[in-house]
Parts: C-alpha cells; structure tokens; sequence
C-alpha cells in the first residue's frame, strides 16, 4: 500500500468518519424522499419530527418503550439466570449436553414469529407470553454461547490451579468463572440484540402497547411517518444497548489476549 | 555417596496403562526412582517416552495404573502444595495481574493479602520483574510469563519443583538466560527439582544427574551423574568435562530416536 496516497485519509479522524457517513446517510434519506417510487415509505426528517410531537401529544410514545422496555428486561433477566445453569450443567454432564443441546439447536433454528401463536394458545395474550417469547429465544442463544466458553476453559489453567492448592469450589470461583466472564459477557449481548428482535414478533401477540405492537397498528392506519419513526427508534436503542454491554466487556474483560490481525 | 542422603521422592514401580481406541498403550513400564533432596533430576528422552505422564503422577494430576509415588514417605493422592510444577505453556491465568497470579496459591492458603503480598514481591523480585507487578500476562513476552510462572511456583515454597519443559517454547537467547537464572536459584535454595527437556545442552548444564528414558513402553534408560562443579556458568558448555557428559547424554537418547524409526 501507498502510504502517501492514504495521508488525508489516514488524517481524519474517527468523529470525522462518523459524521461523514452520517451525512452520506442524510443525503441517501433524502434522494429516497424525493424518488416517486419510494417517497412514500421514506419521508424525510422534518416529517419524521412532525410524527415524534403527534405520538408525545398522544402520549402513546413513552407507554410503548416503557412497555417494550419492560418485555425485554423480563424475557432477558428470565433467559440469563437460566441459561447460564444449563449451560454449566451441560458442560460438566456430558449426558445433559447430549440430551440437551440437539433440542437447542433445533428450535434455535425456528424464527420465534413461528411460534408465537402457539405460545398464545397457550398462555393467552398480554404480558406474559411477549416474556415467555423473549425468554425463550434469549435462552437458547445466550446457553449456546457460554456453554462454548465454559467448554474453552484452558485445562492447564484448571491443572495450574490445583497444583496451587484449589479444591473443586476455588476452581469455579477462580479459575473457570472468571475464564468464562469474556463468553458470558458476550452471550449477553448477543441475547439483548436477539431479545429486541424478538419484541417484534412477541408484541404481534395481541398486546396493548408496545413498539413493534404500534408499528403495526400505524400500518393498519397507514401512519408511515410515526412508523419509520419508531423503527428508527428501535435502532437507536438497540445500538445504545450494545454500546453499553461493549463498555462493560472492555473494563471487564480487557485483560485478554487480542488477536493481532 | 547418596546412601546417606535423604530421599525425598520416592517412585515405587510406577506404571501407567491407557486404554486407547488402537488398544492398550503402555506408557510407563515399571518405573522405579528414589530422587534425593536437593537433587536437580533432568529428564531426557525421546516424545512418547512418558517423562511428561512421570511429571504428572508425580504431581498428583494423574493417577499410576499400579505402584505409587511417595513424597517424604507419604503416599501422593492428588495434588499437593509440597509439590509445586511449571508448565510449558505458563499457564497463567490472563485475568490477573503478575503480582495476583504469584499470589494465586498463597492465598489458596488462606492468607490474607497483607500477609501475601511481601511472599509474591519476594518472589517477583528474585524473576527480576519487579518494574511488571502490574501488568497481566498478555503485556508479557514468552520469557517473563514463564519467569511469572516460576516465581508463582516458588512462592507457595513448594518442597519439590516439576518442570514440564519450561523453556521448550522460548527462543534460543531467551533459553540461556532462563537456565542461567535457574541454576542461580537453585544454588541458593538447593531445592528438589525435577525437570523434563528434549535438550541435552540444557539437561547437562541444569542437572545433578540426567535420566535418559526410552520409548515404548517408557521405562529408565540410564542414570548419568553430572559431576560439573558450581557455580555453573554458560561458559562451562566449552569445557571437555561438558563436552564429554554431553555426548554420553546424546549417544543414549540418538539410540532411541534410532529405535523409534525402526
């Protein structure tokens, strides 16, 4: 590579980036505003902000993310405290892992739209089955993941150890929970992202507010500024999400070793 | 002369048996050793002798098929803080920072940090990486994560050192170094160790008496006494006396390596 060809290039900072490809972003906006053909479902910003003071008048806004926001904690909190004992167990009990992991991977592989009815059938609508729902896919993702981990637990590590003196309770609190931590940390974010995906296909479940509920209900309306409104919404929170568990991971798991590219 | 020496291992017909996919594999065939105190054991031998299966009964992280290992007359079951080892691949644990890697076992032991805190400095001091007590191991080279590993093993004052081909991954340089820091140390604690090496330079430089084993089943060769004076230095390689012992360790392992391609 020239070096001196990339000079300006090298030069601009990663603010400067930012704002460069959110101006690429505002101008790519705005051609879809003005194209006739996809005018209608990209109206441009000051639409969008006439929509956010129409959904705050209607005092519809806050009740959806509270709503939405309650859904995800609830299905999140239910699918890490379980996840992450039927991940240990089926990483220390080979017969829990062969029983286990095949039925996890299969209904992995179903996208939770599938399934949502037969979770009302069963549980009726409201809150409860939007939960259930999360729960379940946040489950089987995040008991993938730190299984891997706890399956990738450096066995010198575990030998080092007992040769210092840890007995079985030291070795899980010293050696293995920690050397899990990068895993767990990353299950957790891959179960907030899949949690907030999920919501969707949950709120489609009958319920009375919510964000992927009113998203749908403004389709029945044909409400296409509040509409985009949300959607883009729904990006930010989940972007601020992961940029919230990444500060964690970096704090607390900035001792590992990166892989030089 | 090692009449009156007290034996500090004892290793009573120790042998190991897998059972493998392809059948039985013998690893250790009848293997019978009284190490000394303060006695520097060099194993050498060739890859699938079993030194490193020896190491690990030794150290209690596996267990013989028959006979037993005794540690001052103790039978090993299991590890033990009387048995400290270092491992080729340091081991360290990535989380924790050098100082809390060397204080590792101590506080297994129940100290306090107050309490554990002088022990691992002493230690850090004697592997000369007194300016890293901070750092975590992946702002270490290759060299001083295993200096970290060996101050970790010393601190928890092990009565006995296994070393499972601690310099086996580090460069040329870096070897030399290490083995001359190590003969420094044991000249001043004459501790028990018993280390493994595929290096005849090393075995002969570091050891009291080099173990030459052979390859299937595993089972001890010969016993060479390295009568070289101390203190050792990097220059003693040039002498006949070195020279000598070296060529003796060689001619022995290259038989092996010759009947393994038979």
């Amino acid at each position: 590579m020239d070096k001196k060809k990339n000079g300006i290039i090298d030069k601009i900072p990663n603010w400067g980036w930012l704002m460069i490809s959110l101006a690429t972003a505002l101008v790519l906006w705005y051609v879809l505003s003005i194209t006739p053909k996809t005018a209608r479902c990209f109206p441009f910003i000051p639409k969008v902000i006439e929509a956010l003071k129409t959904v705050v008048e209607r005092e519809i806004l806050w009740a959806d993310i509270k709503s939405s926001m309650i859904s995800v904690l609830l299905g999140f909190a239910f699918g890490f405290c379980t996840s992450v004992p039927v991940a240990f167990l089926m990483a220390w009990y080979r017969p829990v892992q062969h029983i286990v992991e095949p039925w996890i991977q299969f209904i992995r592989n179903i996208p939770p739209l599938a399934y949502v009815p037969l979770v009302v059938i069963g549980a009726g609508v409201g809150r409860v089955p939007q939960v259930i729902v999360i729960w379940l896919a946040t489950f089987l993702t995040m008991t993938i993941t730190i299984y891997q981990g706890v399956r990738n637990v450096d066995s010198t590590l575990i030998k080092a150890a007992r040769v210092l003196g840890a007995k079985d309770k030291d070795l899980f609190v010293k050696v293995i929970f920690p050397a899990t931590t990068p895993f767990i940390l990353t299950a957790v974010r891959l179960g907030a992202s899949v949690a907030l995906t999920t919501l969707i296909a949950a709120e489609s479940t009958g319920a009375f507010a919510g964000l992927g509920m009113r998203i749908r209900s403004f389709n029945n309306s044909y409400e296409v500024e509040p509409m985009l409104l949300y959607i883009i919404l729904i990006g930010i929170i989940g972007i601020s999400i992961e940029k919230i568990i990444k500060f964690l991971e970096k704090k607390l798991t900035g001792w590992q070793e990166t892989r030089q590219v | 002369m090692a009449e009156d020496r007290k034996v500090k291992v004892k290793i009573d017909h120790v042998e190991k048996i897998y059972d493998g996919r392809q059948g039985k594999m013998i690893a250790l065939n009848g293997v019978d050793l009284d190490i000394y105190e303060n006695e520097f054991i060099c194993v050498v031998g060739p890859s699938g002798c079993g030194k490193s299966t020896l190491l690990n009964i030794i150290a209690g992280l596996l267990e013989p098929t028959t006979g037993a290992v005794y540690v001052d007359g103790k039978k090993v079951e299991g590890t033990g803080t009387e048995r400290g080892v270092v491992f080729q691949q340091y081991a360290l644990f990535p989380w924790l920072t050098v100082k809390k890697n060397v204080m590792f076992g101590l506080k297994l032991k129940g100290m306090s940090d107050a309490e554990a805190e002088p022990i691992a400095m002493k230690y850090i001091k004697m592997v000369q990486l007194e300016d890293f007590v901070d750092a975590y191991p992946k702002e270490l080279s290759g060299g001083m994560k295993q200096r970290v590993a060996i101050a970790r093993a010393y601190a928890v004052q092990p009565e006995v050192l296994l070393m499972d081909e601690p310099f086996g991954a580090l460069d040329a340089q870096t070897r030399t170094q290490l083995q001359a820091e190590l003969i420094q140390t044991w000249q001043e604690e004459r501790k028990t160790c018993f280390f493994i090496t595929h290096d005849v330079d090393e075995a002969v430089i570091l050891a009291t008496k080099v173990i030459v084993m052979s390859a299937r089943p595993g089972r001890i060769k010969r016993i060479i006494d390295i009568n070289l004076p101390y203190p050792r230095t990097q220059e003693m390689k040039m002498t006949k006396e070195f020279m000598d012992l070296k060529n003796e360790v060689w001619g022995e392992v290259y038989q092996e390596y010759l009947e393994i391609r038979k």
